[in-house]
């Protein structure tokens, strides 16, 4: 398991562009990917965990990562953050 | 004739009929069913052919208002793929017997809720978003077609709410103008709105018997006309023409340069009362902002702006205006303009009283929040102060000395901040006659003519009686600017025009021979004078 924590940059938050774009990404890949704020977290394969969890501008979350390519799978989704995020 | 008003999300002239789209009936019946599986498949292959159906849509709107507009619709796709929606809709059906249309349509509003329960306006906004999804899988399972705007000439499209699926749809020749009862600032048809170039109205209490009925929206004051007299559709023809008028000159003469034949160049600024009026600043071309009255922050509250506020409303001007000059004039108001909080006492003679900087002087701790807030939204783009009302070097160096310490002040507490410009108004007659002292301690001057001119002919411009006395080109003001234009070069800083007299296109050309180096004008200004500019030898 792999895990980082980001604050979130974008004005809207995780609003629905971006996490459209993050369930394209992770649909890629063969890891399991889990955004947590707070105490609620969702499965970043669906657009709805995603934009269930109200991230805002300012925000931290902390996305996990686990699977058989976990750590390359990371560089990804890290990189997908700070270009998107 | 009737009148309706409303919110203007996009601001133009519509003159036509009114169409008012009706939402086919979507009555969902519940009935029990025996066979589970058979009615999973039913929504699995409804499920399908929504998204196929999306997909023709975000090709649609990718030809039409380009890929980051159609984006929704791959978001609307991936909402239908999303497992805990059908999850949900599975559920149901086998828990409960429920026949899918029923499944969809709960499952709909109880995501739908989710999302209304949000303290986020934009994520209120995507409840629409997961209605609208859910209607067209009800749709396909009801084996109903898609709706859409029945009409031969363009007219202007009433509704309670416009789905984004529902306005990709439309004949956007056959569309002049968007009004609904609900919806947002956020909401699609904001968005299409903008990028169609055509005005939107929300929040409008229409009924539908206005259907085919002649009818004026006006997305500037933000009202429908319904069954207009003919003296008001010649008014607004007029109107709409000049507003054509506008735009074609703004096809022509956006992102060039303001400048003479012979290479001369004048800064041509926007003037601003409000943080909508970035917008207009921004489609008029303005090359930054001359003057940001900064007094709305204090006359919209009950109470004093704190820093916190102050600064998003800096810093979001700021970065709206990415990076183009951001003048800022501190705190202006006086006794003639009502604030409570302030206290004001009154005064015989407000014009002449206690105002402005003068305010700022006395009760620092009002001019020190101020001035925080701008330091620290400094960081987001280009900004510059100025400061009103100035008659002496004394107040100015008094200025720079507080500015200094809340410097101090950002710096020890590691706050970020830039340097920025300094500047003041000319807009006392003392100013203008030590203008070559002041130049040596600012950064820019702007000279504000509306004051200057009624301090320099001793003329109350409220007072109609004296109309015939006031001449707006009166010599004395004329020598004045050339006076402070002169004294700005020989320090070797910049002078501008920000009062209503920089608008005046007769007197244009003798700015420009004067060598004055900054208009400042209301929005609407700006094209007219690149134009009077660019003409010039």
């Amino acid at each position: 398991m792999v895990s980082f924590n980001y604050v979130i940059k974008d004005e809207l938050g995780i609003h629905a562009r971006p996490a459209g774009m993050l369930v394209k990404e992770v649909a890629k890949l063969s890891s399991t990917v889990t955004i947590k704020k707070g105490e609620k977290s969702g499965n970043a394969k669906m657009i709805f965990g995603i934009m269930g969890l109200a991230v805002k501008c300012g925000d931290e979350v902390t996305v996990t990562i686990e699977g058989e390519n976990e750590t390359a799978d990371a560089e990804v989704i890290k990189a997908f953050f700070e270009n998107n995020l | 004739m009737k009148m309706l008003e409303g919110k203007v999300v996009f601001s133009g002239i519509a003159i036509g009929k009114i169409s008012v789209l009706k939402k086919a009936d979507q009555s969902i019946r519940r009935w029990k069913v025996e066979d589970v599986e058979a009615e999973k498949q039913r929504v699995k292959a409804a499920k399908r052919r929504a998204v196929e159906q999306l997909q023709k849509l975000y090709e649609k709107a990718v030809q039409e208002v380009g890929e980051s507009g159609a984006a929704i619709f791959e978001v609307h796709q991936m909402m239908l793929d999303d497992d805990g929606y059908m999850e949900s809709i599975y559920n149901m059906i086998e828990t409960e017997n429920v026949n899918a249309e029923y499944a969809v349509a709960s499952t709909g509003d109880n995501f739908s809720a989710m999302f209304s329960a949000m303290d986020d306006e934009y994520m209120k906004a995507r409840a629409a978003d997961v209605k609208d999804i859910s209607e067209r899988v009800i749709r396909i399972l009801m084996g109903k077609d898609d709706n859409d705007v029945e009409s031969d000439e363009p007219v202007i499209v009433v509704a309670d709410d416009l789905a984004p699926s529902e306005t990709v749809q439309m004949d956007k020749s056959k569309v002049l103008a968007f009004v609904t009862k609900f919806g947002s600032s956020n909401s699609h048809t904001a968005i299409l709105a903008r990028t169609m170039n055509i005005p939107a109205l929300i929040n409008v209490d229409y009924t539908e018997d206005m259907d085919g009925k002649m009818a004026i929206v006006d997305g500037k004051k933000g009202c429908l006309l319904i069954d207009p007299d003919e003296e008001t559709l010649e008014k607004y023809r007029a109107e709409k023409e000049e507003e054509l008028k506008q735009r074609a000159m703004l096809k022509e003469l956006k992102g060039k340069p303001t400048e003479t034949k012979s290479g001369r160049k004048m800064n041509l600024y926007a003037n601003i009362g409000n943080l909508s009026d970035v917008a207009s600043v921004l489609q008029n071309d303005a090359g930054g902002i001359g003057l940001f009255r900064s007094e709305f922050i204090y006359l919209e509250k009950d109470t004093f702006p704190t820093e916190e506020e102050q600064f998003q409303i800096y810093k979001t001007v700021a970065q709206n205006m990415a990076g183009k000059k951001v003048i800022i004039r501190t705190l202006d108001i006086g006794a003639d303009k009502q604030v409570d909080y302030f206290n004001m006492e009154h005064e015989e003679n407000p014009a002449m009283g206690y105002r402005a900087i003068r305010i700022c002087l006395t009760q620092p701790e009002i001019f020190r929040t101020q001035l925080r807030a701008l330091l620290r939204a400094s960081v987001y783009g280009t900004i510059s102060v100025m400061y009103p009302m100035i008659i002496s070097v004394s107040e100015v160096k008094k200025i720079k000395e507080i500015v200094d310490q809340v410097k101090a002040e950002l710096k020890e507490e590691g706050i970020p901040f830039k340097d920025v410009e300094q500047g003041i108004m000319i807009e006392t007659p003392a100013a203008v006659m030590i203008s070559e002292e002041l130049a040596k301690e600012v950064d820019f001057f702007s000279i504000g003519t509306n004051d200057l001119t009624q301090y320099t002919l001793a003329i109350d411009r409220q007072n109609a009686k004296l109309d015939d006395f006031y001449d707006s080109h009166h010599e004395a003001v004329l020598r004045m600017i050339q006076m402070v234009v002169d004294n700005a070069h020989k320090a070797g800083i910049w002078a501008g025009i920000c009062g209503e007299l920089g608008a005046d296109m007769t007197l244009t050309k003798r700015f420009v021979e004067m060598g004055v180096d900054e208009l400042s004008v209301s929005p609407t200004f700006i094209l007219p004078i690149r134009k009077i500019i660019r003409e010039m030898e």
